[in-house]
């Protein structure tokens, strides 16, 4: 077993609002390995992106990280210092948020964003920066590098303003990369071929990626294993072909279900019933009880993690019950 | 764009139009000119010859008709006080007044906006308060106290800066002016700071709501997710986004400027054209207060078009537009 | 928990007392227009009774018994005025300018922007227009040359002042009324064949109040501004009816000599005033405003 890049164990983040104090992530531990593709997946407000963010470090207040441990490489995130956590963000870790219009400065020009990356991280001159820049956008596939630095966001289209964020992000040759929904502002042909051109360039390069979504067909594709979060917690996570064909958590299961797939034609959809919870609201015990057909009184208390089988962990009282 | 600037343009003339006419019959109809001109102890005759040597003997539509004329060359009439064209002596004393509003803007901007993002990046510390109640004070003090206050402080209790006039000048261009000389400066600085605190109580408040605003968007956090440095994030990603406003407000505002340079004038007595209108209409001077007017009309239309060309040239998303309102 | 009924009046109310600074404000202009509304009763001294001041108790500093014993609390003038006194009285004649300007203005533009509205077409356009033009131009700036034409007086000034501030609440009126107009109570009453001028004034006017009252406070903030710098600049009221702005004009000659309270304290007066309105206007501003809703 390979040492992994990331290593997180128990991390919660807590927000304090004028309702009450929420726990957007509850207590959740994954790891994942270099080259290795972790597949995040959740309904909105599952707690994913806060996850991502964290991960990071960037949680403003009324938000903090309250407990847990975020391993890299070796180096515990959490203990660094400020100035230390900055030399790493965008050059150890990189991140690729959602919407690339609102992601990109709108009034700054495309090297000047790049650009100053680059000199944030690596002593390098202005030109050599500027040739750092060109060359990354040229290996997402931009056409005339050279001119595309010199525009502006808003005049890129969607899909190639995502791909400067790609680029972005894999310029300096992050151990690790976050990209939060990266495809869901884009259309569907575009969004398959990114995540084609993405998977050859972790492939590549040998590095880590944690791609968040809340469409798990997305993550079929494209993930080594998968994690499922609900409320805060991660309910399964394993390997992408075991946690799709055989889901052992009502939740996967329910998710699964309610997708449209060639192989079950005909047959009706089954959507999972109920509405997420507030997170200011949350039962005690397993979030999901109240929506889950196989709910019953031992769902009363919080079920703990089970492994289910190699590097498969759940975490369901009824774990693995097969569901009439 | 070239056709936006035209179209600017040729609505400014049809403004300057209107305005030329209303101050024409506003200022020589109401009120009669005739006896406020011409000393009423001369005897009749010189009375006449008075009032044709000014004009004032033909009918109203006349009369207007040789203002126009005379607007058309650049003629704005002659000052009934001091015998020169009023043009002329408007422009003698523009370079005062430009000096202190220019300084008055810089200051404003220069002091203003730190102020208003510090404000805004940390809005419960207790210095955030306090330059929040000091906007608002700035903002509420009637001009014209505020110069007398500061008069008081700095003339007469510390006695550190002159309480009024211009200080030394010295010919650049064959313009005087009087921020190169070190007495010419500290007999600057006080109008200045008077005209730039409500400004610059003005650019706090926006540059504090704009940096609030600014600060919560993704491509702050995105910034920062990337490692840069606080300066540099809050220096170039918040700072360009939040100018834009403050430039656009503040352009709007220079119109102000000089409104209230003729208040700063009078209690600095600085020998602007602000001090010049007020003595002109105190001594009833009216060709000098036409003049006063055209131009001011005519700066203010500059100003919008130039703040309309500055605001495309800082926010490139208007500029792609063709500039098309 | 009382039952009481939930008016929108009640809940402005409940709002506003949120803020400490607001409800200081608020007791502190209560305080203001009290004491201007009865001075006569309030102040000292009617300063404007020759028999009721002596020279001979001429620019005396804050704090000084006067010759028979009377107390002058803020100093006196040159001509043996007591500040306090005249400061009383000055901000009657500020606030009583500033008000009648500001009321007359509102209902110019309440009208006139209706029309605008409710017309619609070339109407809509030349008023629009003349407005446009008239807040291109700083308020002081024309209104120092409307009385450069028009001459000192307490009536000019206040002329001034409405033709100077309709402008801004005409073009405020219009855009609420326009939002208004395409709502279903209007289109109602039209269906009910009701009059134009009953429906302007009958269902329209009531609800573009509310944005109407938030500018109104600001304004009567700038109106006593103006009006206090085209006094002091010479343009504004008559010197037997001193306003705020004119006795600081009086005062400004001995602030060199080191006589500073003849200026200062109306000048405090003013800036206490102004604050005071403007806090309060900002936080109305604020509750009536539903973006703000926090």
């Amino acid at each position: 077993m390979t040492v992994p890049v990331l290593s997180v164990r128990g991390l919660r983040t807590e927000f304090d609002t004028r309702a009450g104090r929420l726990t957007a992530v509850d207590g959740v531990s994954f790891d994942v390995g270099p080259g290795e593709v972790l597949g995040l997946v959740g309904e909105s407000g599952s707690g994913k992106t806060i996850t991502g963010f964290s991960i990071l470090g960037l949680i403003d207040p009324p938000g903090r990280i309250a407990a847990g441990e975020v391993v890299l490489n070796g180096q515990d995130l959490r203990k660094l210092p400020e100035p230390a956590l900055r030399r790493l963000r965008g050059d150890r870790i990189a991140m690729i948020f959602q919407d690339p219009m609102m992601t990109l400065n709108p009034v700054l020009r495309i090297d000047t964003q790049l650009i100053e990356t680059i000199l944030a991280h690596r002593d390098v001159s202005r030109e050599r920066a500027r040739d750092m820049a060109a060359e990354a956008l040229a290996q997402v596939g931009i056409p005339s590098p050279a001119e595309r630095l010199r525009a502006y966001p808003h005049e890129l289209s969607g899909g190639m303003r995502q791909r400067v964020v790609i680029a972005a992000a894999l310029m300096l040759e992050p151990d690790l990369i976050i990209a939060d929904e990266p495809t869901t502002a884009l259309d569907v042909t575009i969004q398959s071929q990114i995540l084609y051109e993405m998977q050859q360039l972790m492939a590549e390069r040998n590095t880590a990626l944690i791609w968040i979504t809340h469409d798990l067909t997305v993550v079929a594709g494209l993930a080594h294993r998968v994690a499922v979060m609900y409320a805060g917690r991660i309910v399964e996570i394993g390997p992408v072909d075991d946690l799709l064909d055989r889901p052992a958590h009502p939740y996967t299961r329910g998710l699964i279900h309610s997708i449209p797939s060639a192989t079950a034609r005909g047959q009706r959809l089954e959507p999972i019933r109920g509405m997420t919870p507030s997170l200011l609201n949350l039962p005690p015990g397993c979030a999901f009880a109240p929506r889950c057909p196989r709910a019953d009184a031992a769902c009363g208390t919080r079920p703990e993690e089970r492994a289910m089988g190699p590097a498969r962990l759940v975490r369901c009282h009824h774990a693995g019950e097969v569901i009439a | 764009m070239l056709a936006y600037l035209f179209r600017r343009v040729g609505q400014a003339l049809v403004v300057m139009g209107v305005m030329a006419t209303i101050v024409f019959f506003g200022l020589y109809t109401v009120g009669n000119p005739v006896d406020l001109l011409i000393n009423p102890e001369d005897d009749l005759a010189a009375q006449e010859a008075a009032m044709a040597r000014l004009g004032l003997d033909k009918p109203i539509h006349v009369q207007f008709g040789y203002f126009l004329s005379g607007l058309a060359q650049g003629d704005l009439g002659t000052s009934f006080v001091h015998n020169r064209p009023a043009i002329e002596l408007i422009l003698s004393r523009l370079p005062a007044t430009l000096e202190l509003a220019i300084l008055a803007m810089t200051l404003a901007v220069l002091i203003g906006v730190p102020l208003g993002m510090y404000a805004g990046l940390r809005p419960n510390s207790a210095g955030a308060k306090l330059i929040m109640a000091g906007s608002v004070v700035g903002f509420s003090t009637p001009n014209f106290w505020q110069g007398l206050m500061l008069i008081m402080l700095f003339a007469v209790f510390w006695g550190v800066l002159p309480a009024g006039g211009r200080g030394d000048t010295v010919d650049v261009l064959g313009v005087p002016v009087s921020f190169l000389t070190l007495d010419g400066l500290s007999h600057m600085i006080l109008p200045a700071l008077n005209l730039a605190i409500y400004k610059m109580s003005l650019v706090i408040r926006l540059a504090r709501a704009g940096t609030a605003e600014v600060a919560l968007q993704d491509y702050v956090k995105y910034a920062r997710a990337r490692g840069l440095s606080p300066t540099r994030v809050v220096g170039v990603h918040v700072l360009k986004n939040i100018l834009i406003p403050v430039v656009t407000v503040l352009g709007l505002e220079t119109g102000n400027v000089i409104a209230f340079a003729v208040v700063t004038e009078t209690v600095f007595a600085w020998p602007g054209i602000g001090k010049l209108l007020i003595d002109s209409i105190g001594l009833l001077d009216r060709p000098v207060v036409v003049a006063y007017l055209m131009l001011t009309v005519f700066l203010f239309v500059m100003i919008n078009l130039v703040v309309d060309i500055g605001y495309s040239l800082l926010d490139p998303r208007v500029r792609i537009r063709g500039g098309g309102k | 928990m009382s039952m009481s009924v939930d008016t929108p009046l009640r809940r402005f109310t409940g709002d506003f007392v949120k803020s400490p600074t607001a409800v200081a404000a608020g007791i502190g202009l209560t305080l203001i227009a009290l004491a201007a509304i009865f001075a006569g009763a309030v102040a000292p001294q009617n300063p404007y009774d020759l028999r009721q001041i002596t020279i001979l108790d001429g620019s005396l500093p804050p704090g000084s018994e006067g010759f028979d014993g009377f107390h002058y609390a803020l100093g006196s003038d040159i001509q043996g005025r007591d500040m306090l006194s005249a400061m009383i009285y000055g901000l009657r004649i500020s606030l009583f300018v500033s008000f009648v300007a500001v009321s007359f203005a509102v209902m110019v533009g309440l009208v006139l922007g209706l029309l605008a509205a409710w017309r619609g077409g070339w109407v809509d356009g030349l008023i629009m227009r003349v407005v446009d033009i008239q807040l291109s131009f700083p308020a002081l700036l024309v209104a120092l040359l409307l009385l450069a034409a028009l001459g000192k007086g307490v009536d000019k000034v206040i002329l001034a002042l409405i033709l100077v501030q309709w402008a801004y609440f005409a073009r405020t009126v219009r855009g609420a009324a326009l939002v208004e107009i395409r709502k279903d109570y209007v289109t109602a009453a039209r269906s009910l064949a009701l009059p134009g001028w009953r429906i302007l004034f009958g269902h329209l006017l009531p609800n573009v109040l509310p944005p109407v009252i938030v500018i109104a406070t600001v304004q009567v903030a700038n109106a006593i501004a103006i009006e206090a710098s085209l006094s002091f600049l010479g343009v504004g009221v008559p010197i037997t009816e001193p306003s705020l702005g004119l006795l600081i004009a009086n005062g400004f000659d001995y602030l060199l000599s080191g006589r500073y309270w003849i200026s200062f304290y109306p000048g405090v007066a003013l800036l206490v005033t102004l604050v005071c309105i403007n806090v309060v206007g900002d936080h109305v501003r604020d509750i009536l405003n539903p973006r703000l809703s926090r």
